[in-house]
């Protein structure tokens, strides 16, 4: 199993897993409620669920190891809410004001990440993570240093003449899972289009992607700043859920939380391996949180036990088991003589 | 015509001179090889006119146009394509993608990000024409790893003549073939060279000879000489080498 299998029948993007994930999406509030869990946890699944498949264009798709694109997230978030404290209370401003400064600062950094990969470029995007992070405890007078941006507002949504109030999570939800199930199926779209796979042939020969006549440099350019445009988006849906932004977002914490997230789902394997790692990660959060103070070391466990037995993630295993049920062809005998 | 002419190339890497005073002109519609010992500068070479490196001095014209230093990509579209000899190919998927993503069509739709490439039925139908050209169209939807030795060094050909190109350089195909491979391989050579101009590096000389219509040697990193397949042979130097046992 890998990411650059063909779908047998190409274009649409809705398939079987995409139909569980939209069910998922529109059960999420009904299962968090059921299971005593609280509400607010669905709005954080589906906003990482934005972060990490965006993450995964990069990080799985084009092979390129970003250690620093929590930075991303947190530059969504600060524009978000610099666009509601000073320009106007705006919630398609501030996602548009979000989404603008997340590609620029991606895009500014990508020049410099271009024309590096392997470690160079996992190096370079951990400096420029840490750039940002600390921009944002010294500005103090642009971001709030330490204590971070506060009483960011939820902007109503307006449709025509009719303004939707997001103030309470139970709606805010549904406008947080509409914009995830967009960027997921935008996303399928994506790395199945010609343009993923031309990601996919870099991610697995660059020399021979540039002489069959990629320009690579402008497409890891690409890569980056696409990718680092959907960090912004969910960093900015990450100021609207918590009224606030602050440096802990642009850590580099956060950085490898969404690595983690991706590897322990598959997402080196599969499209959905992010989804499936951000689900176990919450999950885990919750359910073994609720069991111990010390549920980070089990996690952590459990991501070293995967990465060691199972590198593929979550996804590869569950496609092991899959191909398990369907009868083994007979194994060849061949015979060497000595 | 001549449609390739590398005039005084030179390429050092720190202080070591690979790469002395290389003056080679490609005519049009030819099978030209080039040759020589082992760490003779070949391959360096090969790596200055397709674009892997900027040569230090010199001048490479393809088609009229100077080339010498433009990137890869940039050559590779002009229409110069090439194999490698350890095996570049993208291996994580099937066949017929390694030669989709080199087809000039393919590329023309890249920028489309709801395109639909490989569901297009015409980009199937011209991958599959090249496959059939180096024999591989019936493992097109093989996964790339579980190819042959044999046909991997096919499909290394069969990406280079998808991109369409006007000259194609084969870096020593016949590396690692067995008889039957290497027969079967010239045999392809034959094929094409009636569609396209043709530049090898081999180290298999009775592969060589047998056909190019002009073979460059090279030596100490400079074309030492230069003709058709019957002027070398008469050519007291090589005469000397080993070469015409070989052949």
């Amino acid at each position: 199993m890998n990411l650059s299998d063909i779908p047998p029948k190409g274009g649409s993007p809705f398939t079987l897993p995409m139909a569980a994930f939209l069910m998922l999406l529109l059960l999420a509030p009904f299962l968090v409620a059921r299971f005593g869990l609280y509400h607010y946890l669905a709005i954080e699944i589906a906003i990482w669920i934005i972060f990490a498949m965006g993450f995964n264009l990069l990080f799985g798709y084009t092979g390129l190891h970003s250690f620093g694109h929590g930075a991303y997230l947190g530059i969504g978030a600060y524009a978000f809410g610099l666009f509601q404290h000073n320009v106007s209370t705006s919630l398609w401003g501030g996602l548009g004001a979000a989404l603008l400064a997340a590609m620029v600062a991606g895009g500014f950094v990508a020049l410099f990440l271009s024309h590096r990969r392997g470690i160079y470029f996992a190096l370079l995007s951990i400096a420029f993570g840490q750039i940002f992070w600390f921009s944002s405890i010294k500005l103090h007078r642009v971001t709030g240093g330490e204590d971070g941006l506060l009483g960011i507002p939820r902007p109503p949504l307006q449709i025509g003449n009719v303004a939707v109030t997001l103030a309470d999570n139970r709606i805010f939800y549904w406008f947080v899972a509409a914009l995830a199930a967009l960027v997921v199926i935008g996303l399928w779209r994506v790395v199945n289009s010609p343009f993923g796979r031309v990601l996919q042939a870099i991610r697995q020969n660059e020399m021979r992607a540039r002489f069959v006549g990629y320009d690579v440099w402008r497409w890891k350019w690409l890569a980056f700043t696409i990718s680092a445009t959907f960090a912004g988006l969910a960093g900015a849906l990450l100021a609207m859920a918590q009224n606030s932004a602050y440096p802990d977002v642009m850590s580099l914490h956060q950085s490898g939380l969404v690595v983690m997230m991706v590897l322990v789902g598959g997402g080196l394997v599969n499209f959905w391996g992010p989804i499936l790692g951000v689900l176990l990660y919450f999950l885990a959060r919750e359910v073994l949180g609720s069991l111990t103070e010390t549920w980070l070391l089990w996690y952590g466990l459990m991501f070293v036990v995967m990465v060691m037995v199972r590198p593929e993630g979550l996804a590869g295993l569950i496609g092991t088991a899959a191909r398990r049920e369907a009868p083994a062809p007979p194994a060849r005998i061949v015979e060497t003589t000595p | 015509m001549t449609l390739f002419q590398a005039t005084g190339l030179q390429k050092r890497f720190g202080s070591r001179v690979v790469l002395e005073n290389i003056t080679l002109g490609i005519e049009e519609g030819t099978v030209h090889g080039i040759m020589g010992p082992n760490g003779a500068g070949k391959t360096t070479c090969f790596h200055l006119l397709t674009g892997h490196h900027a040569p230090d001095a010199g001048s490479i014209v393809f088609a009229g146009q100077d080339i010498a230093g433009l990137p890869p990509h940039r050559i590779a579209r002009l229409g110069v394509a090439r194999s490698f000899q350890i095996m570049n190919l993208f291996d994580d998927t099937v066949v017929i993608e390694n030669v989709m993503l080199a087809l000039p069509a393919f590329k023309a739709q890249t920028g489309r990000i709801f395109g639909n490439g490989f569901a297009d039925r015409r980009l199937i139908d011209s991958a599959l024409e090249v496959l059939d050209m180096v024999g591989l169209a019936g493992s097109a939807w093989s996964k790339t790893k579980s190819l042959s030795y044999g046909d991997r060094r096919a499909l290394e050909i069969a990406v280079a003549l998808a991109a369409e190109p006007r000259i194609v350089f084969l870096d020593e195909p016949t590396s690692g073939l067995g008889v039957e491979a290497t027969r079967a391989l010239a045999a392809l050579i034959r094929r094409l060279r009636t569609r396209f101009t043709i530049c090898l590096i081999e180290h298999d000389m009775r592969f060589l000879f047998g056909l190019a219509d002009r073979i460059s040697v090279i030596h100490w990193g400079q074309v030492i000489t230069e003709g058709t397949p019957a002027e070398l042979m008469a050519n007291k130097w090589v005469a000397r080498s080993s070469l015409k046992e070989a052949v």
